[in-house]
């Protein structure tokens, strides 16, 4: 039995609609990069022709100086970094835990609880903006000011209320459901306790659905808008996605705008990239979609 | 002792001056945030007000414009509002009726000079006053109009709908324009009523029947709004404007690139124009039969409902109505300075200045846009309609679906009456 080596070497034309879908999710990006260097007027006149895909004409970085001028870019970039990293901890230990108990302990009320709690996959964050926002304006925080009551114009505003959600609780559930019983039994008739199953076993099995769910968090949170608007009255909370909004006055700077843009899309292509693997491996093996 | 009593003296004397000397914080906000000059204008008029007396101090928040309304209902519902606000005039009502807003206190001799847009009244108050006025004109180039044989229209004698056609029909026929009539259909939102109700209004419909804002029916849905819906399908049909499918960056650029001989633009885009060309001139809206029309009311400041204290924010708002802020915020970002005064020292608007159009415009043309609570629901059933009409949506079925769902919402709110 011979197989010639040409028949085993993958064909270059099969490359050639994975490029040209590679050039259509690039083009955006590269449209935004390149524009970001441009004056306003150069850009919107290059829209008309491929120039706008590439660095000519007057290219500087002024434009990342009058955003910055503009705007406190940096507060802004902090601001959504330390929210989104915060919540994403937090739900990924929240959401993997109460996962845990959902699928290997045995409780009273557990598959009611778990349905009704997979039904507010269903309910939008618009549904529940203006009930959660009384709802946060009369609850106590104690800080550095002492016990004070309402969250409005802080952090924990953006932070506790989106710390455990319903899609990263299914996830977790789902993966575990798939994980072999027979590790769990060998760890308890080792003596293992819960705590020590969840923490030492199922965990480190646990690391591409833990990429998906934080990445799909990490998005979620990172592009909020509505919420933020809401409840942070204060600029010194803001995230970058109202930030965005001091770029859209009259007459709009669309280089500021996609210098902007382009600042604030660093960290999501770096946590992408971070967790892109453990992300292929998760859709790999559960089917998975973001 | 002596040294106890006269050390518990001083600092009785101490603690009591500094009670008598504490002032009470104002807090402000405002929509300019992103906006540089903007804030510099308002933090000059807080600095200057919080100098000039002991017994206030205004503290600036700034939000993003596109942001704040949002952002003010939001802390209404919490109960977080301010103690001065600012509003754009058409939302003004909807925020007095839903008692957003308290009537102003503010001495009437502060803005009885200035224009009629920038006065915010609703059921016979005066809930706001404006530093500005905005106004939209007929941007074109003289030397254009002139080489198309198209008489140049004044605010004594403004082109009519038939003339305003027929130079449509010239430039187009020039064969150097993509279009005669850029409109501005690629911005959204506020745009629609703003800029068109006008050209309705012209026509001798409305938005809304304005006598007791109880109905849409007969106004929005009558022969003249039928009338101006055929008339507005024509542009698009015609292709005498750009339709919805505009780029924005074609709104932006497109005037000064030449791609269109005639923009209906406001006048915060005026000195943009004005550097593209040396030759832009700006022009009185159409009379489509009740005389020429265009939009009023900007953005203006507001005392809050629950404020604990609303004569530190009416001091503050009449401090700010001083003519040479009202010339700074016109310098600065080229909107109309409301007053004859402010306006002569401007650099824009003063006589023989390059936007002194704009003031006769507003003084002579300006009608406000519907002035009930319910505005920004019929604002937005009414962009929609003009929407579909210029994508070719039947005028008549159009109209009148629209006229019964803003009519629809007024008896939902029981005529906006409390």
């Amino acid at each position: 039995m011979s197989t010639s080596t040409s028949s085993l070497r993958p064909s270059r034309w099969r490359y050639l609609p994975l490029v040209l879908v590679a050039i259509v999710f690039i083009f955006p990006l590269e449209f935004m990069i390149m524009s970001s260097l441009k004056p306003s007027q150069q850009l919107l006149s290059d829209t008309n022709s491929f120039r706008a895909f590439l660095p000519v004409g007057s290219i500087s970085l002024d434009n990342y100086y009058a955003a910055f001028a503009r705007a406190p870019v940096g507060l802004f970039l902090f601001n959504s970094v330390f929210i989104t990293a915060t919540t994403v901890v937090l739900a990924l230990f929240l959401c993997s835990i109460s996962a845990f108990s959902f699928v290997f302990l045995q409780w009273r009320g557990r598959d009611t609880i778990l349905t009704i709690l997979l039904t507010t996959l269903v309910i939008p964050i618009e549904i529940i903006a203006v009930p959660l926002l009384l709802l946060v304006n009369q609850l106590p925080w104690v800080g550095l000011h002492g016990l004070t009551f309402g969250w409005l114009n802080s952090y924990q505003v953006q932070i506790i209320p989106f710390s455990a959600d319903a899609l990263s609780v299914f996830l977790f559930v789902q993966y575990f459901k798939d994980l072999p019983k027979e590790l769990i039994e060998a760890a308890r008739i080792e003596g293992a306790s819960w705590w020590q199953i969840y923490y030492k076993v199922i965990m480190p099995l646990a690391g591409p659905v833990t990429a998906t769910a934080a990445i799909l968090k990490f998005l979620a949170m990172y592009n909020q808008f509505l919420w933020p608007l809401m409840v942070t009255q204060a600029e010194q909370y803001r995230p970058v996605m109202i930030g965005l909004q001091y770029f859209f006055q009259l007459n709009i700077a669309w280089g500021e705008v996609m210098a902007y843009l382009t600042l604030i899309t660093v960290p999501v292509l770096i946590f992408y990239l971070v967790l892109q693997r453990a992300f292929i491996a998760s859709i790999a093996s559960t089917g998975i979609k973001g | 002792m002596k040294k106890l009593i006269f050390g518990g003296a001083m600092l009785a004397s101490l603690l009591a001056s500094t009670a008598a000397f504490a002032a009470t914080d104002l807090t402000m906000w405002y929509h300019g945030a992103g906006n540089d000059v903007e804030k510099k204008i308002v933090n000059t008029i807080i600095d200057d007000f919080n100098k000039s007396q002991a017994d206030f101090a205004v503290k600036l928040e700034q939000f993003p414009q596109a942001a704040y309304n949002d952002s003010v209902t939001a802390a209404a519902v919490a109960g977080k509002l301010p103690d001065i606000l600012d509003v754009d005039g058409p939302v003004m009502p909807g925020w007095a009726w839903a008692g957003y807003m308290a009537p102003l206190t503010v001495d009437p001799a502060a803005y009885a000079k200035f224009l009629p847009g920038p006065i915010g009244t609703y059921n016979g108050k005066v809930y706001s006053v404006g530093l500005w006025d905005a106004a939209v004109a007929m941007v074109a180039r003289k030397s254009v109009l002139d080489a198309n044989g198209i008489r140049i229209p004044t605010i004594e004698k403004p082109w009519t709908g038939e003339e305003f056609d027929a130079a449509l029909a010239k430039l187009q026929a020039s064969g150097k324009f993509e279009y005669p009539l850029d409109l501005g259909m690629a911005w959204k939102g506020e745009w629609y009523p703003y800029a068109f109700s006008p050209f309705l209004q012209s026509f001798g419909g409305d938005i809304v029947n304005r006598d007791g804002y109880k109905t849409a029916d007969g106004s929005l849905n009558g022969p003249a709004a039928v009338k101006f819906g055929a008339w507005w399908q024509h542009l698009f049909k015609d292709k005498l404007a750009p339709g919805t499918s505009q780029s924005p960056a074609d709104r932006d650029n497109g005037f000064a690139a030449g791609k269109y001989a005639i923009s209906w633009n406001g006048n915060w885009a005026a000195l943009g124009a004005l550097k593209a060309h040396d030759d832009v001139i700006f022009l009185p809206a159409p009379d489509f039969g009740k005389g020429p029309k265009i939009g009023a009311a900007s953005w203006q400041f507001g005392v809050s409902a629950t404020g604990k204290h609303q004569d530190g924010a009416n001091k503050f708002i009449q401090f700010a109505l001083q003519d040479k802020y009202l010339t700074a915020f016109s310098d600065g970002i080229g909107l109309i300075a409301p007053t004859p005064e402010s306006a002569a020292a401007s650099i824009n608007y003063k006589k023989g200045g390059p936007m002194e159009a704009y003031f006769g415009l507003s003084k002579a043309q300006a009608l406000l846009r519907p002035v009930y609570p319910g505005y920004s629901v019929a604002a937005k059933v009414f962009e929609k309609a003009l929407a579909d009409i210029s994508n070719g949506s039947e005028v008549q079925p159009t109209l009148d679906a629209a006229a019964d769902e803003i009519t629809k919402d007024i008896a939902k709110n029981k005529n906006y009456t409390k």
